[in-house]
Formats: C-alpha cells, structure tokens, sequence
C-alpha cells in the first residue's frame, strides 16, 4: 500500500465515527510528499486515490472489517456476518431502535426539509413537538433556519447521525418520491351519490 | 399491522378490535388500518361507515381523551354531514367534502411507506459495527452540576452582558423653562401692548422653547396679566396687554 493510504488506514482506525474526504485530505501534505502550495484540490484527489486503494486492500475475503462509504465519510465496519456473535457475546451494544412515531418524523423532516413543526403536526395529524426534541436530543436532526411568516418558526433538517444510523452515503439515497407504490395524487372529483 | 381479513367490510362491528395503543401513531395511522382491514377504496371511502368505525375504536381504547383522535373524529363526522348536502363547484362539478380527507391519507399512507424503508436500512446498518461503537444513551441522567460560586457568577455575567438593551420608549426627561419664558413675556408686555406668538419664542424655536412659552401665556392669561386671541382661525396668536397695572 502506498504512505497515505497506510496514514488513513492509521487514522480511520483511530477515529470511532466517519471521517470525512476533507478531514482526510487535510492529513497528508507530507505523506504525499507536496509542498506548501498545494492546493486542495489536489489534495482530496490523492485521498480519493489513496481511499479506493485501502477499500481495495480490505474488500478480500480475509478481512472480517470493511471501508465503508458511509454520512459522507468513510468509516471501517465489521462485516455483516459477524454481528450476531458479536451482539451475543455483547461486545458492543445495537443502537437503540427508533420508535414508528420517531421514524415517521424523520421520513418527513427528511423530505421536506427544511421543514417547520406545524407541517409535520399536519402531515401526521399529530402534536409532533415532543418527537422532534427528542431527535434533536438524539442528533438526528437539528434545527437548519427560521421560517418566514407568524412566529418565524423553527425549521429543521436531518443530520449525518441521520445518515449514519441508516448507512447512507448521503440524502440522494433515498428513495424517490415517485417510486414508492403509494404516489401521491390528486384525488378524482367524485359525483355526488 | 395489516391483519389480513376475508373480504366481508359488512361486519366491523362484530370483528373485535385487538389493538393496543402503540400501535397506532395518531389518528391518520389509526384510519388507515381501518381501511385496509376492510379493504377499502381509499379514493371513493366511505365515510359514514368509517367514522362509525373510528368513534367505535376510540372508545374503546379509551382514545376518546385525545385531542388529535377527537378532532378527527369531528372531521369525519362534519364530512359526513356534507356529503348530504353537497356543494356544486361548476356546471358538473361538485365538491366532494372528502378529498382533502383524501390527500391527508395518501399523503401520510406515504409517509408510512418510507418508515418501512427506512426501519428496513437501521436494520440493516445495525448488522455492521464501528470500533468502540457506542450507543447513544440519552436516558442517563444529566451530571449534578458541580461548579463554583466564582465560575457561576463570571457566567452569569457572561449572559447578562449578552441581553441587548430592551427597544423600549424612554421618557427623556425635558425640563421646560416655563419661568424663562415668563419672564420674557413679561418683558415684552412691559415693552409693548401688543405683540405676536413669533415675539415670543423667536424665529427658530425648538420644541421645548414653544411648550415654555405656550405653558406660560396661558398660566399669564389665567392670571389676567394679558389677553390671547385669533382674529381668524389659523391665524397668528396676537398677545395684548389686559391692564397697565399687572404689566408694572
């Protein structure tokens, strides 16, 4: 392997959450042997060329960890098949699972945001106010800006812990308004009985 | 959740509701089951039978206290009531008092497709571990707060000098010289028995000057020491002299 992939290897191993292209990039003047003019283009491009090289190293079949693309960074993961001896000789605890009131709030904060609480009050026919603190509290998602109209109410806006719980690169992973089966549709005007 | 049931939507009542509260997540969730359990068409639904339904279920769960599931059950109600009178839109048209119960259905019928999604990809990203993974704990309790007196007076301090001033109107305090511009009206009665306002308070006067001098000619009039009056509305106030006597 190349100086800098072994330099990211190093620090993504040391490091329990993703690190993002910039973080890494900001690692490696000396490892790639640049000067002080670099500019950081250039910079992120090595990383890139050194990242697919380690994901390369690790993808065999003789690793039980992966580099994994994961909230805009990357990240080394265990492999999937080894979660359940690991959960069971509980080495490391599951992630708390996120209640169908919490998820309901996050699918809608994801797609409209930056979104308000009354829309999702209204969305979901329910006072949302207690669900969205408590995935803020959880850092799943965050307050982005301030509304125009009444009140400038707050908006929110997912987060990268948002991506990280769910294994996505970023937002376009998600799955398309118009491929779900239930497309939304005005209503047809109904003749009266 | 869909608890699969033969085709028969003629016998709700008889079908025993087992739902347990957390279940449903509002009164939209709670609609929807009802809709497929009986395998209804979302678009052409029929109300009167579903908002039986609904109060049914509410009650039985002990709903009935909640406001969201209440004020559902008066939405349906009030649709129920307007399908029997429906409103003509155009020449063809007539309004249907449920579309907009509709879209609010598909909308979150939606929504609920997208928490499976997502549930699906948490599952699936909890198969895979980082190191030193921990999970969030936001149950804990917060710390006891251990700060000294001096720490929490230079914070306080630090939030105090951050309030900005209040944009609240402040009585500036004036002090008119009323007994100042007696003394010059005075002067001027002595001088002349007839004079005008502009005599008074000269060319330029600021707002003060014109409160002095108007608080004073009319404590003088009232004492009888000079005579105010206006030939024409609008015109110049003329200042007379009333008697040689209070003028000395």
């Amino acid at each position: 392997m190349s100086p800098l992939a072994k330099l990211l290897e190093a620090a993504l191993f040391a490091a329990s959450r993703p690190l993002t292209l910039e973080e890494l990039a900001t690692l490696g003047p000396e490892a790639a042997g640049e000067g002080e003019g670099e500019e950081g283009g250039e910079a992120e491009a090595e990383t890139r060329a050194a990242l697919a090289e380690l994901r390369g190293a690790w993808a065999g079949e003789d690793h039980g960890v992966e580099l994994v693309e994961i909230a805009g960074g990357w990240q080394f993961l265990t492999r999937r098949e080894y979660a359940e001896p690991i959960e069971r000789a509980q080495f490391a605890l599951r992630p708390r699972r996120l209640s169908p009131a919490a998820l309901e709030t996050l699918a809608i904060v994801a797609y409209r945001q930056p979104v308000g609480r009354l829309e999702v009050d209204e969305i979901r026919g329910v006072d949302s106010e207690a669900v969205l603190d408590k995935l803020v509290e959880r850092g799943l998602i965050e307050i982005v800006s301030r509304g125009e109209g009444l009140g400038r109410p707050l908006l929110y806006g997912t987060t990268p812990q948002f991506l990280e719980i769910l294994g996505l690169k970023g937002l376009d992973q998600l799955p398309r308004l118009d491929e779900l089966s239930v497309a939304l549709r005005p209503p047809a005007p109904a003749e009266p009985e | 959740m869909t608890a699969p049931s033969p085709t028969n939507p003629v016998l709700p009542e008889q079908s025993g509701f087992v739902v347990e509260l957390e279940q449903f997540s509002g009164p939209l969730d709670l609609l929807l089951h009802l809709i497929r359990e009986d395998e209804l068409d979302i678009t052409d639904l029929p109300i009167a039978k579903i908002a039986d339904q609904f109060l049914a279920v509410i009650n039985e769960l002990g709903l009935n206290q909640a406001a969201d599931y209440l004020e559902m059950a008066a939405r349906l109600l009030r649709i129920k009531a307007q399908l029997l009178l429906p409103r003509r839109l155009g020449d063809d048209e007539w309004e249907d008092p449920r579309s907009e119960l509709v879209r609010r259905l598909l909308e979150y019928q939606q929504i609920r497709e997208l928490v499976g999604w997502l549930q699906q990809a948490a599952t699936r990203r909890a198969e895979q571990l980082g190191r030193g993974y921990a999970p969030p704990s936001p149950e804990l309790p917060p710390a006891p707060l251990e700060i000294e007196l001096n720490d929490l007076l230079a914070a306080a301090e630090r939030v105090i000098a951050l309030i900005p001033e209040p944009m609240l109107h402040r009585v500036v305090p004036r002090p008119l010289d009323v007994e100042g511009a007696t003394a010059r009206i005075q002067a001027l009665l002595v001088a002349q028995e007839e004079f005008g306002w502009s005599d008074v308070v000269g060319a330029r006067p600021s707002v003060v000057d014109v409160l002095s001098a108007f608080i004073s000619l009319l404590e003088l009039a009232k004492r009888g020491a000079l005579r105010l009056a206006q030939p024409a509305p609008f015109a110049p106030v003329v200042i007379r002299r009333e008697s040689p006597r209070e003028a000395a």
